[in-house]
């Protein structure tokens, strides 16, 4: 198992993330996983109780899990979002928009290449789930 | 024209950089094939039949002649002296090393141009009207609300990997001259009664296996709305489009099987979400991108005249120039379909001499069109003449504009690895005989257009006659369709029963169109007729 | 027989299998008959092809045809422009293709 990548000062959750069905019978987990199949909307009548979504990627090329980082964050979740599986460094800022700050990669990451992957861009386009001034408000200031 | 500020620069020298470091990543051996080749896609290069092509972006198909001298220098110094125009208004070189790409795209960014999302299971390239900003029928130039979705869609986190390709079209004219509603998303903008501008949204077109014609789902979208509805229809797709099979993975699967009633009931409640996120930029944003696409100094022109004494000269503005919006001025069609040549290909030497022309005769512009055709958009008739004994000097001068000899060819099996049978000797062939027998004149406007596999990048099912190459045994075959239109008269062309080989397709075209010259009436196009009068006729001719 | 082929790397150029090397003509071509997929891993992996696969073939006039009109394609080039295949000077090479 490769070290996972944290970008939260909070202490990790210490017990396992369940899955979705499982978590919405338990009344008391606070760690869930999500499919790429699963609904991410579900959860959100128990953000309060959640400390930990894992996104899981099966094969980084199925994007659905861009989405479901996006719909908790749009919700107000502000609990740690990892993404976990196949998920490759060329891919992790555009994680990091969309809202994940944590990482589980399959592959341990090269560190240079992950600091590179975060330094990257200087600029972006759009508004997303992360803090950047997009483009077009920085011309409209 | 647009032009990039620090911002568009930076994004654009960014992915050149971050391209570069992927390449050495993948010669090093640290990124497998597997994981490279999404990553190389998103950036125009394909490994092809014969070597690496990379796609290089046109926006909305427009291009200075400062750019265009710039694709000519890339094709001498990184390809063999020539490029193919595609037609989804991009230019493609067909032999690329890896090794050199990077460099390549280097050279791109300092006229700003950039091969970003040409390729992959992302949102590509918008494509738009080809006349936009020159139309005499055009309401407003389609091209600034291409440009805001152009910069919405480029390294969008959420949408960077989607089931499948996404690709969008605007317009802004109810005559259809970038088949809209074959799109993943086709943009009309429109007018309501109130005299506001919006967009209606056509979504779940397309192409390929399972051609579809993009149902309506919203008339209007006020304009400070449509980076937001565009990105409820991205995310309900990238949620809920198929992906347990690549053949029913594009949106327009997902729209027929929930029914375009429940896609866009999903559309409009993600939408009403995301109009409380705050990812829509200002009007004023697209206020300032619209200054960019100004008219350009037109002067007054209206005494123009236009001398018909050489013939050759007259016919080819009969039918490759096109009214403009001013007077004086027309849109000036460049035929890259000599009769025997390969659709679509331009050498190094012509590119400069097209940009020239640009520079010289239509303000600097020039266009490509999805038909594999360049255009020079605001030329005087009085500079007419001159211009065209260039482009007869250069090979460039043939005066088919949409008729039977402008075929619309993907590159077939010459130069594509996902073909299954070659394309451009079959339109050389019916090129060739049609010039030959001198039919080509009587037949008027008529949209031949071949695919050499199901994919259909060669647009076959929206051609008035559409060519598809298929692998019968190891064999090359030929399956006739007719009826098909891109236009604001959509339709999908119907198959007309057994294929051919390669010389009985071109004879199969030839008899098809006798049955158009035996049956029509006054003023039918081929398409007309075909509608008119079914299929019967065309299959009694072809089958007995 | 069976042809081993695939792409250089760095350069996208259409490669077979010599038995040794890797070369750009088809006629350099050797039988790799049940090995096809040893010598793939081993060469893939070394970087020196890239998406190496078997194809079928037969000789003719003592050189390997691939029995596939796409594969004879790419051993040669387009057909469309004789000038930039690997045998620019034989004008009826395209019927060794089709």
């Amino acid at each position: 198992m490769a070290e996972t990548l944290r970008y939260r000062d909070d202490e990790p959750v210490d017990h396992p993330a369940v899955t979705v069905d499982s978590f919405l019978d338990q009344s008391n987990a606070t760690a869930v996983r999500i499919e790429p199949g699963d609904d991410a909307r579900d959860l959100i009548p128990h953000l309060e109780r959640l400390a930990l979504v894992e996104v899981n990627f099966p094969a980084f090329g199925d994007g659905r899990g861009y989405s479901s980082a996006r719909v908790l964050r749009e919700a107000g979740y502000e609990g740690e979002l990892r993404a976990v599986g196949d998920v490759l460094v060329d891919y992790l800022a555009y994680m990091r928009r969309c809202g994940f700050d944590a990482f589980e990669p399959d592959q341990q990451f090269d560190r240079d290449d992950v600091e590179a992957a975060f330094e990257r861009w200087p600029e972006v386009y759009q508004a997303a789930a992360d803090e950047r001034t997009p483009i077009w408000a920085k011309r409209h200031a | 024209m647009y032009k990039y500020d620090q911002y568009d620069q930076a994004m654009v020298d960014t992915r050149v950089e971050e391209f570069r470091d992927q390449t050495r990543r993948r010669l090093e051996g640290k990124l497998t094939e597997a994981q490279f080749t999404p990553l190389r896609l998103k950036n125009g290069l394909y490994l092809q039949l014969h070597a690496y092509m990379l796609r290089v972006a046109i926006p909305y198909g427009t291009l200075d002649s400062r750019q265009m001298h710039a694709l000519a220098d890339i094709a001498d110094t990184y390809d063999r002296g020539y490029g193919h125009f595609t037609t989804r208004q991009n230019i493609q070189y067909n032999w690329i090393k890896l090794e050199e790409a990077p460099d390549l795209l280097a050279d791109l960014a300092k006229v700003e141009m950039h091969a970003i999302q040409t390729s992959g299971n992302c949102i590509r390239n918008i494509s738009s009207d080809h006349f936009a900003g020159a139309a005499a029928d055009e309401l407003v130039d389609p091209r600034p609300y291409a440009e805001l979705l152009r910069q919405w869609s480029s390294f969008h986190p959420e949408f960077n990997a989607l089931p499948r390709k996404f690709k969008i079209a605007v317009i802004a004219s109810e005559t259809d001259r970038a088949a809209m509603r074959l799109h993943d998303i086709g943009i009309n903008i429109v007018k309501n009664e109130a005299g506001e501008l919006g967009a209606a949204f056509y979504v779940g077109g397309g192409m390929g296996r399972t051609p579809m014609i993009a149902p309506c789902i919203n008339p209007f979208v006020p304009l400070d709305q449509l980076v937001t509805y565009a990105e409820a229809c991205l995310r309900v797709y990238n949620r809920y489009g198929r992906r347990d099979n690549k053949y029913k993975a594009r949106i327009k699967i997902l729209v027929h099987e929930l029914g375009a009633e429940e896609y866009t009931r999903q559309v409009e409640e993600e939408f009403a979400h995301l109009l409380g996120q705050g990812v829509e930029p200002p009007l004023a944003e697209l206020e300032r991108i619209r200054t960019y696409f100004e008219d350009p100094a037109f002067q007054d022109a209206s005494n123009d005249t236009i001398d018909r004494s050489d013939p050759d000269f007259a016919l080819w503005v009969d039918r490759n120039t096109v009214p403009h919006k001013r007077e004086g001025y027309v849109s000036a069609v460049i035929s890259l379909k000599p009769v025997g040549g390969i659709p679509g290909d331009a050498t190094a030497r012509q590119m400069h001499v097209m940009a020239e022309l640009a520079k010289s005769y239509s303000f600097d512009e020039l266009r490509v069109m999805h038909t594999q055709n360049i255009v020079l958009p605001h030329v005087r008739k009085a500079t007419l003449y001159t211009l065209w004994q260039t482009l007869e000097a250069e090979g460039l001068g043939s005066p088919n504009l949409d008729m039977i000899e402008d075929i619309i060819a993907c590159p077939g099996l010459d130069y594509c690895s996902l073909a299954n049978a070659r394309s451009i000797p079959v339109a050389q062939k019916i090129a060739e005989r049609f010039a030959s027998t001198g039919k080509t004149d009587a037949l008027g406007q008529l949209k031949l257009k071949i695919s050499g596999c199901i994919n259909a990048c060669g647009h076959h099912h929206a051609g008035h006659i559409g060519i598809l190459g298929v692998d019968r045994k190891g064999v090359e075959n030929y399956q006739l369709l007719l009826g098909g239109s891109e236009a604001e008269d959509v339709s999908l062309a119907k198959i007309t029963g057994p294929g051919f080989d390669e010389n009985g397709i071109v004879d199969a075209v030839e008899t098809v169109t006798d049955v158009y010259t035996r049956e029509r009436q006054d003023g039918e196009r081929f398409l007309d007729t075909y509608r008119r009068i079914g299929m019967d006729p065309f299959k009694e001719a072809l089958y007995g | 027989m069976r042809l081993l082929t695939g792409n250089d790397l760095k350069t996208g150029a259409v490669t077979w299998w010599t038995g040794t090397d890797w070369s750009i003509h088809v006629e350099d071509a050797a039988d790799v008959t049940g090995h096809e997929d040893e010598i793939a891993r081993r060469e893939e992996a070394s970087r020196r092809v890239n998406g190496p696969y078997a194809v079928d073939a037969e000789l003719k006039d003592g050189v390997p045809r691939p029995s596939h009109i796409k594969e004879r394609v790419r051993s040669l080039g387009p057909t469309v422009r004789p000038d930039l295949t690997l045998k620019p000077a034989e004008p009826d090479i395209g019927n060794w293709v089709i």
